[in-house]
């Protein structure tokens, strides 16, 4: 039994028991480890991806229901986002563990929403748990990707 | 240690038994410093003409080696810029990478082993790589000189380029060869800090930045080898429990299961890759022997602590004295201010759960993780493998937090990994993965402390009598840090406070009781604690000698000599000016690691819950070799503080602990975190602790807040009841 996915534009094939969640799928099979686990029950956020442009937490997401789907890893994003020159320019990460899913909740919303309020940054990012508390960094280095010019933002 | 190392080829058992003894004992083979033994075994043969901490590749290209693990305290990058201070490297070309173990060369100036913590990697490495650095540049010097036959000191180094007035220049690639042919001096000379153009600037940013931001850090969780099996373990639910009995039979069905045995401490699963892993263990039945574990819950151990500090007869256990000056039993007639404080046990609960790769069975023994003792992981790899520590290879990867967590003397994961790896054998590499669950429920917590506290207060409403008495778990007990009665990390920060030294009369003494539950140094350890004990009761008695809270801190600061305290306290409310109209304002200062930290913390309730808006930072750190890390740490570790003290509690029902991941356990998220402004004092003293100092102040600093607010004491964390 395999699974075709699309991953980061490419088509891809699985050979991973269908139940088993994105996650696992892109980390152990794909060693595309940007995505990481932090709680396996979509609470912290470490495991975000986008699925056709939205955030989504890749630890719920069974592969057999991803068929046909667009999936972004943090690997996908195009070049060097704005939002990681940001993270870079503000120097958000501490441990880092959690960044990946951090910067993919900002893409996802500053894709829908490219000048956020702080209340719209806060409801976006409030899904994922950053231990070495960087919030106001992030918010910071949200608020400055915000502020560059507009280009397109991969979804 | 004069026999050279590659004389013990033939390691037995007894030999690391020796080794063991010798560094849990101290000195069982004299002679030899703790460094020693724990590398024996190790090759030192690969280090470059620079020495240990410095590499200088052909194209001029600077990497400087971390003796410290970067758990996100950002000290590698300051490591870094130490170097390249006195190397007088170009900045932009510098690098950083971890150390290998080995402890003679890496060895923690504070612990004769090599490890990070005590917030310690600047303060302990400022002298050895400064003139680490200071030695590679008179290495240039000397080649420069000799090659262009000029006076050396006539010649001059600015970012990787070293010049001579007659216009000579040559960069660090030009000269590497020759420069690599001279001895490093011993003794080069320092710059005056005055003359620093790195150090103390706003560019000394983090080097891992980058790597961070695009997901291509690698953390163990990330090793992926060949052949590599994924492992998970079946832990006892209850502290102190054993494996009595294992149906494996559902856990064998499952396809890409590889095995299933016991180990120490438990029932590991080995499978093909993570998910199966956790499928074997779902399927997996054990029947636990509780007959030495912990089966009381919290609610029932904390009862027994308040008992032991209300008098009730220790049994076995035995008062420890930690403060006691002037007369022992309070003088009649003055205002008695009494409070009780009850703490609970904490989970460090970083992002990435504990984890570990080990290959055993084919050489040297290869353990790869984020090794925070490299020389103790070394040592409890060796007694399972049966080796020398030193022959035992690490390789340290970025760690996703730790706070205290994986500074461990047992090992425990990397141990657990290393009985599986050896199990597996030929050297397979093994890589164990804990769920956030197996970290929630798996332990070594900052411990449940009690506190009593009566102070009388003398005709000036300062405090002339006080009596404190903790009840606290040992940390140290058992470790090769805790040889002595008392453990000071119990009341480390009420122990050395300027407040007690300003009160004529003490009586403080502290009672460790034991237990099966596993308990660990916590970000700022015993001052998690002790600081909010101390600074809440400083408000509570200024109140009640109507005296306002900050004049009577700089009462007792003056009174003590404490002029830290007091200046990083003016600092403080210069910063902080009026209290935002809707806010309260609490204030709190504390000392830990050889800094002092004040805040200002404007807190309103939201219902039942506070709500923390703009807490104003003053930091006495010494020199800041990196002020925006400083910041970040002021930042971080005030949202760390601030998690705990809103919602962090580990309870156990029937000895069972009920949190077990980040539903139950809850931690701080964007919009309850605070906006941290950071002021450094400035300083030219040698550089003191920061990345556990901001921790400890938040939590009291709100309290106080609340008590300004509504009068009300608060006398048991967390603030929010679940």
């Amino acid at each position: 039994m395999t699974t075709l996915l699309n991953i980061n534009g490419k088509d891809v094939t699985v050979s991973t028991s269908t139940d088993t969640p994105l996650l696992w799928v892109l980390r152990d099979e794909l060693q595309l480890t940007g995505a990481k686990y932090g709680c396996g029950i979509a609470q912290c956020g470490a495991c975000t991806v986008h699925l056709n442009g939205v955030a989504i937490r890749s630890c719920q997401a069974p592969i057999g229901s991803l068929v046909g789907a667009k999936i972004t890893t943090i690997e996908g994003l195009e070049g060097v986002h704005p939002l990681q020159a940001a993270w870079i320019e503000a120097d958000v990460p501490q441990c880092g563990y959690c960044q990946s899913g951090q910067i993919m909740s900002a893409a996802a919303l500053l894709a829908r929403t490219p000048h956020p309020s702080d209340d719209e940054i806060t409801a976006a990012m409030d899904g994922n748990i950053c231990r070495c508390g960087c919030y106001q960094r992030m918010r910071a280095a949200i608020k400055i990707a915000a502020a560059q010019p507009a280009r397109p933002v991969a979804a | 240690m004069n026999a050279p190392v590659k004389s013990f080829t033939a390691p037995t058992r007894r030999d690391v038994m020796v080794v063991a003894a010798a560094t849990a004992g101290g000195s069982l083979l004299i002679g030899c410093s703790q460094a020693d033994i724990l590398s024996l075994g190790a090759d030192s043969s690969h280090f470059g003409p620079f020495g240990p901490f410095l590499r200088i590749a052909p194209d001029g290209a600077v990497t400087v080696i971390s003796k410290h693990i970067e758990l996100g305290q950002g000290s590698s990058s300051g490591l870094a810029a130490i170097v390249a201070e006195e190397l007088d490297a170009d900045w932009s070309k510098v690098s950083v990478e971890m150390a290998p173990a080995n402890a003679k060369a890496y060895a923690n100036a504070g612990f004769g082993a090599q490890g990070t913590g005590g917030s310690s990697a600047i303060n302990n490495s400022w002298d050895q790589l400064r003139t680490a650095g200071a030695a590679g540049r008179a290495m240039f010097v000397t080649a420069a000189a000799q090659r262009w036959n000029v006076p050396a000191g006539e010649i001059t180094v600015k970012d990787g380029v070293v010049s001579h007035p007659s216009g000579k220049q040559a960069s660090f690639a030009g000269l590497l060869t020759d420069a690599a042919k001279v001895k490093p001096p011993q003794n080069p000379p320092l710059k005056d800090p005055k003359t620093f153009t790195l150090i103390g600037t706003d560019r000394v940013r983090r080097k891992d930045a980058r790597a961070k931001s695009t997901g291509k850090a690698q953390y163990t969780q990330d090793v992926h080898r060949p052949d590599m099996l994924t492992a998970m373990v079946a832990h006892s639910p209850r502290f102190g429990g054993k494996v009595k009995s294992f149906d494996d039979s559902a856990t064998r069905k499952i396809p890409g299961v590889v095995d299933v045995f016991k180990i120490p401490t438990g029932v590991a699963i080995s499978a093909q890759n993570t998910y199966i892993a956790r499928k074997g263990r779902d399927a997996l039945t054990v029947e636990w022997d509780d007959s030495k574990a912990e089966m009381r819950g919290t609610d029932e151990i904390l009862a027994t602590y308040r008992q032991l500090a209300a008098g009730k007869d220790p049994g076995n256990l035995r008062w420890q004295v930690f403060d006691q000056h002037g007369q022992a039993g309070a003088p009649a007639g003055g205002k008695v201010i009494e409070a009780t404080y009850d703490f609970p046990y904490l989970s460090h609960a970083p992002m990435e759960p504990m984890n570990c790769v080990a290959e055993i069975g084919n050489g040297d023994p290869k353990i790869t993780t984020a090794s925070q003792i490299p020389s103790m992981d070394q040592l409890n790899t060796a007694l399972i493998a049966g080796c020398l520590p030193g022959s035992v290879k690490i390789e340290t990867l970025f760690a996703g937090g730790s706070f205290g967590r994986r500074a461990n003397f047992k090992s425990d994961y990397v141990s657990e990994c290393a009985h599986i790896a050896k199990h597996v054998g030929g050297g397979r590499p093994v890589k164990l993965v804990w769920a956030r669950e197996d970290d929630m429920t798996g332990g070594y917590y900052r411990p449940l402390a009690h506190h009593s506290v009566q102070v009388t207060l003398g005709p000036d409403g300062l405090p002339s009598h006080w009596r404190h008495r903790v009840v606290c778990q040992s940390i140290m007990k058992g470790s090769p840090m805790g040889g002595g009665k008392l453990d000071t990390s119990t009341v480390e920060g009420t122990l050395g406070s300027p407040y007690l030294k300003a009160t004529p009369n003490v009586d403080g003494q502290v009672i460790m009781p034991d237990s099966p539950v596993t308990v660990l140094w916590w970000r700022s350890v015993g001052a998690t604690h002790n600081a909010f004990v101390m600074e809440h009761t400083i408000d509570q008695l200024a109140r009640a000698a109507g005296k306002d809270p900050v004049e009577y801190r700089r009462a007792l600061y003056a009174k003590a000599g404490a002029d830290r305290h007091l200046a990083v306290l003016n600092l403080v409310m210069d910063k902080a000016g009026p209290v935002t109209p809707g806010w309260s304002r609490g204030v709190a200062v504390h000392e830990s690691f050889g800094s002092v930290v004040a805040q200002a913390a404007e807190v309103k309730l939201d219902g039942a819950t506070p709500r923390v808006g703009r807490v104003v930072t003053a930091i006495d750190c010494g020199l800041a070799v990196s002020p925006d890390q400083v910041a970040a740490q002021m930042e971080g570790g005030t949202c760390y503080g601030l998690s705990a003290a809103l919602y962090g509690q580990i309870t156990f029902k029937d000895g069972l602990v009920q949190q077990k991941n980040f539903d139950t356990y809850r931690v701080l998220r964007m919009h309850e975190a605070p906006h941290v402004e950071t002021y450094i004092l400035p300083s030219t003293n040698h550089p003191s602790g920061v990345g556990e100092p901001g921790t400890p102040v938040i939590a009291p600093a709100v309290a106080n807040a609340l008590l300004a607010l509504n009068g009300k004491p608060t006398l048991s964390l967390p603030f929010v009841k679940t």
